[in-house]
């Protein structure tokens, strides 16, 4: 560990001076949960950490039957998990919430974070992709908005300039008859990382599939959006054919490595098999089902 | 022996001595050191799995505000030739300890160290180590035991090692094989020419880490006046004096060894790897006191795991299940410097069974790993791993319940191993007909993608010296001081032996663990010996006790001295006089002084340990995923002293030997870097990962000991690789030959072979 100074703004316009005044090794400080870690095993040389959770944009949940919901970026999991309106509307994003760490991970960790810290099996990014989320950016320059799959570019790397602050990611409201799930393969049932993670989400009008979104994790530099497997769900009712074109178009579009967390080969099956398991979830959900497991 | 059941305190579970501090916070581990002007020293390892050390520069870390003192290879004297014994595994080679200690001319592993730097606190020593330069020759890397026992592999210790694939090989060339172990019973060609079916497979197991959690640490103060001490996490403070001694070139008697908590150990905390540089550092500043300790990084990547391991087994039967000839073939990683476990791998082999005609061969090879320490049962988990998978292809294939065909083969007392030795009584026979009793065993297993797997484990257990010194109090309690570092409850073990030798109640014993100065020399808590020797040692002490309080009570009561006899707690005279221990023990400072017993033992009459196991598993077929559904663990415990103990150290074990069989491997990559060294990536099974450990204690009271104690520690971890590969077979009709079967490789053997 390095020396560090610590500071926590009240503002955003406070924050961001503070990144453009101290360079890239001020670094932001969510829950904290990555950036520490990383600290401490000198990943990432640390000079400053900028809190911002004092920030009142930066944690909250609204939801707004229009507008849909925005997560304030640094608004720790358990708040999202527990959260009513979410675990009724948006139960995907309650997957990833709460799976991500333990019990005292999530009452730090944020989408954020995870999203920001841009890991290519990061566990919330797959749902934040389907689920249609936007990220809002505050910078030097003022305000942008990112699609989430669009934010990372690489393992570690994502499309913030110096001085930039995610400040929410925004979700439409929920239509009617669609569904979405997330889930993830882990040697152990806790303590891993995601060897694949994938989500899902769909909507139905009468039995057609109208729109199908779908994204996987950890088989590519960055989690992976794939178009292709949704299109072949959509336009059409959900049959055992159209799951099996999907989750091969999921196998296909995964270039994983092979490391210790898992083989290619194995990468590539899984991208199929939980490319099915969560099109089937989804939907259960879609149709009002409880889930098996 | 003496003692007679029934027993009023062993067998019972009382509250351990230690409990309290435990539970509060309150123990002191060796990273809650803290001494006046204390400076903090860390390692600075080799980047690199096998290089050649061309030149290291401490100048900038010394130039470094905050750094005190470096020390390298130079600091430390040229160690001559010898062999140390520092308890479970076989003696080390002074020089290839020192070299494992701090690297000579060469290092052998990524992670190996080079040098170690002292500073005013542990940020600054840290920042200091990669101000220490290192220049080196980089040369490949031999990562796994068969590349390295070819004749082209690079040769990591040049012409030192000469072992060969023949006995009539050995010292003929330079290789990696260090040692060749053989044993030979019977006609081996002659029994698989009798037999009906024979098999013959191969395997392998990765190399595991023993995964304690308190990482290894030591802090050391070096006097002026030459006198040093140790305050150290260890299995055993003797060993660490030997092998400090015989490292830093200083008598044994000028070394104190003070043991703290330990957390954990399983045999990997009986080596030395910080102790002689903390001391070096200390004295290089003038006598400061230096701590140190490492991270769990360090802890993997360069403390002594077990052997990766390839074997190759051939067992012949007849149809009616009788074994007729086993052919066993062993190679064992020792990591950078000789010394592989895989001669008990290759005596514990064939353990449960008695098989006229054998043949095992074992090859210590070198490798550029970290060198291995003991692990719980070293060797045998995967050489028994490899027989317990053959015989149950055998049953498989001759259509013979696993169970009745091991029954039918068992080795009992007087059965003859190949190594030599003859069982003396065992329970191998109770427990395998325990498991067949068993409701486990018993019921119908349902359901898709579900199989279950048996297995036996043999150890042999150990005996070795070990040194007791009781003082009766005046208020009637005892106060019972062992060199025995407590790991798994050895306080209370001991304590209970005491108080059930003198009839007294379990509470009035206060068991203290104590210095290298302060006790008779004491081995090694491993081995599973601790409870056997240690308790002996109490029980001797206790009779001395006994002994001297009849002396005493003669002496008050004006009688003849064999008019006066010990039991149940009190001594008894003519006439009807007695003495409760409570009233003898108030007497003694006026009528001639404390009473101390004492005792140094060094017991052979072990007792060999055995165990089955049953194993249900659902194989998720789509990932390749294992689910632990029951497990059972069936064992032959002796006489079980504290049973609560006993069940926890064969849930301990059951639950490493399924990390071994499922999750956990050294995960190196084609330049030897670990890639897997935390406990994020090192796979240890979670309390998610594992069903409750079911038990069943089977008690055959060892003769040669006092309370029928038989060490029961190790065994546990044998057969649970083997149990879990047979049930994933049930399941899926793979048989995993290589493990861990996670679902990487599991997934690969379900899976079509690839295009
Ligand atoms: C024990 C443990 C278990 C874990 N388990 C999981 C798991 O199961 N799945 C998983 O995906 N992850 C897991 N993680 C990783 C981590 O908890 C998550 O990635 C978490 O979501 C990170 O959020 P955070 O708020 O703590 O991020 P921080 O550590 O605060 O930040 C992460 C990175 O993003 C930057 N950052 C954060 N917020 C912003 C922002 N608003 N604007 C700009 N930059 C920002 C930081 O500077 C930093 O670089 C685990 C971590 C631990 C320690």
């Amino acid at each position: 560990m390095q020396d560090v100074t610590y500071r926590r703004p009240a503002t955003l316009q406070e924050a961001v001076q503070l990144l453009k005044d101290n360079g890239p090794t001020a670094r932001v400080l969510a829950g904290g949960t990555d950036i520490i870690v990383m600290a401490r095993e000198r990943r990432r040389d640390t000079s400053m950490f900028v809190d911002i959770k004092a920030i009142p944009e930066l944690t909250g949940i609204r939801f707004d039957a229009s507008e849909g919901l925005t997560l304030g970026a640094a608004t720790p999991l358990y708040q999202i998990y527990r959260n009513e309106t979410i675990q009724r509307l948006y139960p995907c994003l309650v997957d990833s919430a709460s799976l991500i760490g333990g019990t005292a991970v999530q009452g730090r960790a944020s989408f954020g974070g995870n999203l920001c810290n841009a890991g290519p099996a990061a566990d919330s990014i797959p749902s934040l992709i389907v689920l249609e989320g936007k990220a809002r950016i505050v910078g030097p320059n003022g305000e942008r908005t990112v699609a989430v799959e669009d934010f990372c570019t690489a393992p570690g790397r994502n499309v913030l300039e110096a001085g930039e602050i995610l400040v929410s990611l925004s979700f439409p409201a929920p239509q009617p008859n669609s569904g979405a799930r997330f889930l993830r393969f882990i040697p152990r049932n806790e303590m891993d990382i995601a060897v694949v993670n994938a989500a899902t989400s769909l909507r139905f009008e009468g039995n057609n599939v109208v729109a199908a979104r779908i994204a996987i994790g950890a088989v590519a530099p960055r989690p992976l959006f794939v178009p292709a497997a949704g299109a072949a769900l959509v336009g059409k009712p959900l049959t055992d054919e159209s799951i099996a074109a999907a989750a091969s178009a999921s196998r296909d579009a995964a270039t994983p490595i092979d490391d210790m967390r898992g083989s290619v080969r194995q990468r590539k099956h899984l991208s199929y098999v939980l490319t099915e398991r969560t099109i089937r979830d989804a939907a259960h959900r879609a149709r009002g089902e409880a889930l098996e497991h | 022996m003496v003692a007679t059941e029934p027993y009023k305190i062993v067998g019972t579970r009382p509250v351990r001595p230690d409990g309290v501090d435990k539970v509060t916070g309150r123990a002191a581990y060796g990273s809650d050191i803290k001494l006046p002007g204390m400076l903090y020293a860390r390692v600075k390892r080799s980047p690199h799995a096998h290089a050649i050390i061309k030149k290291i520069d401490a100048s900038k870390a010394l130039a470094l505000p905050g750094v005190k003192a470096v020390v390298t290879r130079a600091d430390f004297r040229e160690a001559g030739p010898g062999l140390i014994d520092i308890g479970e595994g076989p003696p080390v080679n002074l020089k290839f300890m020192l070299d494992n200690v701090c690297a000579g001319d060469k290092v052998v592993y990524k992670g190996h160290a080079v040098a170690s730097v002292a500073a005013t606190d542990l940020h600054t020593a840290e920042d200091a180590l990669n101000l220490i330069e290192v220049e080196y020759e980089v040369l490949p890397p031999v990562m796994n035991v068969r590349d390295a026992m070819l004749e082209s592999a690079p040769l990591i210790h040049g012409n030192e090692l000469t072992g060969g694939l023949t006995a009539a090989d050995m010292g003929k060339r330079p290789s990696n094989i260090a040692n060749r172990v053989e044993f030979e019973m019977g006609d081996v060609d002659a029994g698989f020419a009798q037999s009906d079916i024979v098999i013959e497979r191969e395997f392998e197991t990765a190399m595991y880490h023993q995964g304690y959690i308190e990482p290894h640490n030591a802090t050391a103060l070096w006097n002026k006046d030459g006198d040093i001490t140790i305050w150290t996490s260890t299995q055993g403070t003797f060993s660490v004096r030997t092998a400090s001694a015989m490292i830093l070139g200083v008598p044994v008697s000028s070394i104190k060894v003070v043991p703290m908590e330990i957390g954990g150990g399983f045999g990997g905390k009986i080596p030395v790897y910080l102790e002689p540089h903390a001391a070096l550092l200390s004295k290089k500043l003038g006598g400061v006191p230096v701590k140190m300790w490492m991270t769990r990084e360090e802890v993997l990547e360069a403390t002594g795991p077990t052997s990766g391991t390839y074997s190759r087994v051939k067992i012949g039967a007849k149809n009616d299940g009788t074994l007729m000839a086993a052919n066993v073939h062993l190679a064992f990683e020792a990591g950078g410097f000789p010394g592989s476990p895989v001669g008990a791998g290759a005596m514990c082999a064939l353990g449960p069974y008695s098989i006229p005609n054998a043949f095992v061969e074992g090859f210590d090879v070198v490798v550029n790993r970290p060198k291995v320490a003991a692990y719980r049962g070293p060797g045998a988990p995967a050489s028994e791993y490899a027989v317990e998978s053959v015989i149950d292809e055998i049953a498989e294939r001759i259509g013979m319940d696993p169970m009745d065909m091991r029954l039918k083969n068992a080795a009992v007392e007087g059965t003859r191993r190949p190594d030599g030795a003859t069982m003396g009584v065992i329970g191998n026979v109770q427990v395998m007909e325990a498991i067949k009793d068993s409701p486990h065993y018993k019921s119908e297993l349902e359901g898709e993608n579900r199989g279950r797997g048996v297995a036996m484990g043999f150890w042999f257990n150990a005996g070795m010296e070990s040194a007791a010194y009781a003082t009766v109090v005046s208020d009637g309690t005892v106060a019972l001081v062992t060199g025995a570092t407590d790991i798994g409850g050895t306080r209370a073990s001991h304590a209970m032996q005491l108080a059930e030798t003198l009839g007294i109640p379990y509470d009035d014993v206060k068991p203290h663990v104590v210095d290298t100065d302060s006790i008779g020399w004491t081995g090694v808590t491993g081995g599973s010996r601790t409870t056997f020797a240690g308790g002996w040692a109490v029980y001797e002490a206790a009779m001395d006790i006994r002994v001297q309080m009849e002396e005493r009570a003669a002496k008050i009561w004006e009688v003849d001295r064999d008019q006066v006899h010990y039991d149940n707690g009190a001594v008894h005279g003519p006439d009807g006089k007695v003495f409760s221990f409570k009233e003898l023990a108030a007497q003694l400072p006026h009528t001639g002084g404390t009473i101390s017993g004492h005792a140094d033992v060094n017991p052979t009459t072990v007792g060999a340990a055995f165990a089955g196991h049953i194993c249900d598993v659902e194989v998720d077929p789509d990932t390749g995923k294992v689910t632990i559904l029951r497990y059972t663990a069936v064992q032959d415990v002796g006489t079980a002293v504290h049973p609560s103990y006993v069940e926890g150290q064969i849930q301990g074990g059951a639950s490493q030997g399924i990390g071994m069989a499922l999750s956990e491997e050294y995960f190196y990559d084609e330049n030897g870097v670990m890639r897997n060294s935390s406990f994020l990536d090192y796979r240890m099974p979670t309390t998610l990962d594992l069903p409750m450990i079911d038990t069943i204690l089977v008690e055959v009271p060892n003769p040669g000991h006092p309370y029928g104690v038989r060490g029961v520690g190790e065994v546990p971890i044998i057969p649970p690789l083997a149990a879990v590969a047979n049930a994933i077979y049930n399941a899926t009709g793979v048989r995993v030959r290589k493990l861990p079967a996670n679902p990487r490789n599991l997934l690969e053997e379900m899976l079509p072979p690839e295009a």
